[in-house]
């Protein structure tokens, strides 16, 4: 984000107040389909994951996949939702070529769960998003558009279809309009969406990868002038695939309303596309109107009447939520507000909690795992908690590091062999040789080496400029292999050259 | 063999199972008769010789190893061209499926086959079953047996046709609202429209799901008890299939067949007597003489009101349009059926719009018409909402009905027969041949049709159904009366469908003029 958009926006909502309203598709992590029983695994060769009724062959009929159901009964109740004691599935008609059935079965006027909330934080500040439904639908199939400029249909030479995410279970998480949040807009929308992902991953219902599509938002945006009660025109944004796309996307949907506003212009009612590159939104293909989805009762498939007391038992088995979960651990580890923060947005709070249940001082923990570990979980492009190293190990490297064992920088070489060999951290310790060098003549030959090799510097640092003597810090610490203490190598250093820290 | 495609189909399984005749000479008889006679008839869209030998043979195979055979194994049926057949062309009756080989079977095709019958062939019908006379099959118009120049009824009249003419014993038609029963009444055989959800209807091509039912057709009502017995059950691939066990139908038959309805409470339907007229006379005659037949059974006969059954004609055709326009919109030329001008100049909408138009014949283009018109937004309510809220009301009168009778009865068309080409060019003329028939299918209850008489009104002596109906799950109560009726006519006038010329090479002398 370059200064000059940085203003605008600041700009923006000096003139204007955003209204938001975030659709999220979820792809149930359910064995089968929706509606048949079909594989769900990701991944497949294109078309071996299907049959009469993802393919909507004539004759085929749906039944309702009762895990599916279940699932989002466990979303709706995490969401504080009402659950419906009779629902009713509805058919969306509409043409499109990754439609079997050219209509989606998916639910309308009746949804499975109803009215509820989420509260996210930002910034310190508790914001309550309301929920106003989750219903539960079928994937499509999806399209790939050969020849052509654009990679969409207009345009390709031919376009192949797959349809093994045909009649995936998809359930639909609809906000209500949120108002009042300003500037933060943006930030509470990212919020949200990161705290339902962590939601959905604690139940147990998806696994959520943003990348792999199987959690996708649709982003509503629309600007009123500042004071005015009446709403804008909103802009519906697609294609809104991580988090921190959410953020930008409406970022930037703000500035381009916001100018088209100032211009005297008015906002189009349309669907946007983002693009990941520009990190600007693009113009759907403008409908000439609105499209008229005929929804209507699905005949097929009998209406779904969750038992009472079945929908009780769900509730009761529902794991401890992360909003719970974060509360209780503050308390029980002392960590701020912000603190925390940095842990769910790292995805480490699973990993940091275990790290001090296993002995770890929580401050030690939290350096390791936001530090040396996310850096190598980031250049992995893996979660952090994905790195096959066990909270335990970490926990006994920083147990080490605090007796003196290891210095930090050889700490970080035992992380480093455990993730590469598997193997515990005593045994890489042993194998590799990675304790402190604490002899001191050792180091004291080994200073004089690096001052005899570095005579300029030496001499800026007799001269008064301490921070030179790092060059020759590394220098030892290279010939030691990293054995050593930086601190006591530093001070052997400054003794050797006859120059006191004070002076 | 003239004398194996005369016979019942639980003789003819009978006789396999005493080993006095083999599956495979009964199903080379009926082969036989079909290409003897189909063309005059053209009662079948595809006639599978090698399957219905393979089949027969199966179970001639099976009966000398001592395995046990079902009641019915061995005997041939005519499969309407709705239901999908894995392997065999299924194209209900459109070109847009012109070609297409299932990958699958029907759960009913599955239960027909596990029940040892042996399938001839797909029978002709209306295109999707939108339609009451077979004319708007995209490729054949399929003749009435008791007279070439008139229809067999419709939507299933391939199935009723064979089964009058001698091809098949047994048929399967679908129902969505009189498509099995009146072109049974028009024949002259027995045919059931069970109770909604008793019949899977996993791989029927759907036209009207929350109406469609598929059912059997005989020339008896024990025969089509049997078949209804194969065809029923719980079926965990339809949604909407009952999860109960249903009564015992063949039961009821045979019980029926005592002719003796003492302590039965028959209720004739006031709304469907024809008193606002529209009914031909010959029709109500045969009604007529039908009640006093039940009256002399023992019966007890009492008149029933069911106001709102004149609305079911109107919420009927708003119901079903609708339905079929969302059904019908899988065929777009993209996985199968017809594709047509995709020669490289054409986009894809294009293509999709170019295969329907060429694909879909009128009739179905109309319905499809009418239904997207009925559920656009703004109308939903006025039309398709409000022939929801006319159904519960029909559901009402037959609940309130079946509170004074055991059974309801009415003709079960207001007309025989009738020419071919007579009411092609009048939708709503061909639409009233339903208005018997429409109630149960709106209420998912269960009908038969059984003959009960001729009527020469309209030229030549020619059948009269009477439609017996039931409360949802009473199937056995149509059979039970369908079969004491039944008995008493058969004791008075002999079998109706003696009045059937013989037709193929041995009736050409007497109804050459017709070929």
């Amino acid at each position: 984000m370059t200064t000059t958009t940085e203003a605008a926006y600041d700009d923006v909502l000096t003139r204007y107040q955003p209204v938001f309203g975030l659709e999220t598709h979820v792809e149930l992590g359910t064995a089968s389909k929706m509606f048949c029983s079909c594989s769900t695994e990701f991944g497949a060769e294109p078309n071996t994951h299907t049959c009469p009724v993802c393919l909507g062959l004539p004759g085929a009929l749906p039944v309702v996949n009762a895990a599916a159901i279940e699932y989002t009964i466990r979303i709706g109740l995490a969401l504080n939702c009402s659950i419906a004691s009779w629902c009713r599935f509805a058919r969306k008609n509409y043409f499109y070529p990754d439609m079997p059935k050219n209509y989606q079965i998916s639910q309308y006027d009746e949804p499975l769960c109803g009215e509820g909330y989420l509260d996210v934080e930002v910034h310190g500040q508790t914001v309550r998003v309301g929920i106003e439904r989750v219903h539960l639908e079928e994937d499509t199939g999806k399209n790939t558009h050969v020849g052509g400029a654009t990679g969409r249909i207009h345009g390709a030479d031919y376009s192949l279809v797959d349809f093994n995410r045909a009649g995936i279970p998809l359930v639909e998480i609809v906000t209500k309009p949120v108002e009042g949040t300003g500037a933060l807009a943006p930030e509470v929308a990212r919020a949200y969406v990161a705290e339902l992902r962590d939601i959905l991953r604690t139940l147990g219902v998806s696994d959520v990868k943003m990348e792999q599509g199987s959690l996708r938002c649709d982003v509503n945006t629309s600007l009123s002038p500042a004071g005015s009660s009446e709403w804008g025109t909103r802009t519906e944004t697609k294609n809104v695939n991580s988090l921190r796309s959410v953020e930008r996307a409406m970022r930037s949907e703000m500035v381009r309303q916001a100018a088209i506003l100032d211009a005297g212009g008015r906002i189009k009612q349309e669907t946007r596309h983002f693009q990941e590159t520009t990190g600007q939104t693009r113009s759907g293909r403008s409908k000439e109107e609105a499209t008229d989805y005929r929804y209507f009762p699905e005949p097929d498939l009998v209406p779904v009447a969750p038992d009472t007391d079945w929908v009780a038992g769900i509730r009761a088995a529902l794991p401890e939520l992360p909003a719970a979960r974060r509360s209780r651990l503050r308390s029980e580890l002392g960590l701020s507000a912000d603190e925390l923060q940095s842990l769910v947005n790292a995805g480490a709070v699973d990993a940091f909690a275990e790290t001090v249940a296993a002995g770890a001082p929580a401050a030690e923990a939290r350096n390791w795992w936001l530090g040396y570990l996310a850096q190598l979980a980031n250049a992995r492009e893996v979660e952090v908690s994905a790195l096959p190293i066990t909270p335990a190990q970490v926990a006994k490297v920083i147990e080490l590091v605090a007796a003196g064992t290891l210095s930090t920088a050889l700490g970080r070489q035992v992380v480093d062999a455990v993730l590469e060999s598997g193997a515990d951290v005593e045994q890489v310790i042993a194998d590799r040789g990675l304790a402190v060098v604490s002899d001191t003549s050792a180091l004291t030959e080994a200073a004089d080496a690096a001052i005899a090799a570095n005579p300029d510097v030496a001499e800026k640092v007799r001269g008064g400029k301490l921070p030179a003597v790092g060059v020759l810090v590394g220098s030892v610490m290279k010939a030691t292999r990293g054995q050593a203490d930086a601190a006591t190598v530093r001070a052997i250093l400054l003794d050797r050259l006859g120059v006191s820290e004070a002076g | 063999m003239a004398e194996l495609i005369e016979l019942s189909a639980a003789e003819t399984a009978a006789r396999i199972a005493a080993g006095e005749t083999s599956a495979v000479e009964v199903a080379q008889a009926h082969l036989d008769r079909i290409a003897d006679s189909d063309d005059q008839v053209k009662a079948f869209l595809h006639v599978d010789t090698e399957g219905a030998l393979a089949a027969a043979r199966a179970v001639d195979d099976r009966r000398r190893s001592g395995e046990p055979l079902g009641p019915l194994a061995g005997v041939p049926l005519a499969m309407k061209d709705v239901v999908v057949t894995k392997g065999q062309p299924t194209t209900s009756g459109s070109k847009i499926l012109q070609g297409w080989i299932p990958p699958y079977d029907a759960t009913i095709t599955r239960r027909v086959r596990e029940a040892g019958i042996v399938m001839l062939g797909k029978t002709n019908m209306d295109e999707f079953a939108m339609g009451s006379s077979t004319e708007n099959s995209a490729y054949q118009v399929t003749r009435n047996p008791w007279d070439l120049s008139r229809v067999p009824g419709g939507s299933s009249g391939g199935s009723s046709a064979a089964v009058a003419a001698r091809q098949a014993p047994l048929a399967i038609g679908t129902d969505t609202g009189g498509s099995i029963r009146q072109p049974a009444a028009v024949t002259g055989i027995v045919g059931h429209k069970p109770t909604y959800g008793a019949v899977s209807r996993y791989g029927l091509i759907a036209f009207s799901s929350s109406l469609d039912q598929a059912g059997p057709f005989g020339r008896t009502v024990e025969d089509t008890a049997l078949l209804h017995q194969v065809l029923a059950g719980h079926d965990p691939l339809d949604s909407t299939s009952i999860p109960t066990a249903g009564p015992d139908v063949v039961a009821a038959a045979r019980e029926g067949a005592r002719a003796d309805l003492t302590g039965v409470r028959i209720g004739i339907v006031t709304e469907l007597t024809g008193l606002g007229g529209g009914y031909q006379d010959g029709v109500l005659a045969s009604f007529k003489e039908a009640v006093l037949t039940l009256r002399a059974l023992g019966a007890e006969i009492v008149q029933v009101s069911c106001p709102h059954f004149d609305y079911a004609l109107a919420a009927y055709y708003l119901i079903a349009p609708s339905e079929c326009s969302s059904n019908l919109a899988r065929f777009d030329a993209v996985r199968y059926g017809l594709r047509a001008g995709d020669d490289g100049s054409r986009s894809l909408e294009e293509v999709m719009s170019l295969t329907r138009e060429q694909g879909f014949g009128p009739e179905v283009k109309r319905r499809i018409m009418i239904g997207t018109y009925a559920l656009s937004s703004g109308y939903y309510d006025a039309y398709y909402g409000q022939a929801q809220k006319v159904r519960t009301l029909i559901a009402g009168d037959f609940e309130a009905a079946f509170g004074q009778a055991d059974v309801l009865i009415s003709p079960t068309s207001p007309f025989v027969a009738f020419e071919v080409g007579e009411r092609v060019a009048d939708p709503m003329a061909m639409y009233v041949n339903d208005l018997c028939t429409l109630p149960a299918s709106l209420a998912g209850t269960p009908a038969i049709s059984v003959p009960c008489g001729l009527s020469d009104e309209a030229g030549p002596a020619l059948p009269v159904g009477l439609q017996i109906m039931a409360p949802t799950m009473a199937d056995d109560r149509c059979y039970r009366v369908g079969a004491a009726f039944e008995a008493a006519y058969l004791a008075a006038n002999g079998p109706i469908l003696a009045g059937v010329p013989r037709l193929g090479s041995v009736g050409a002398g007497t109804d050459g003029a017709t070929r």
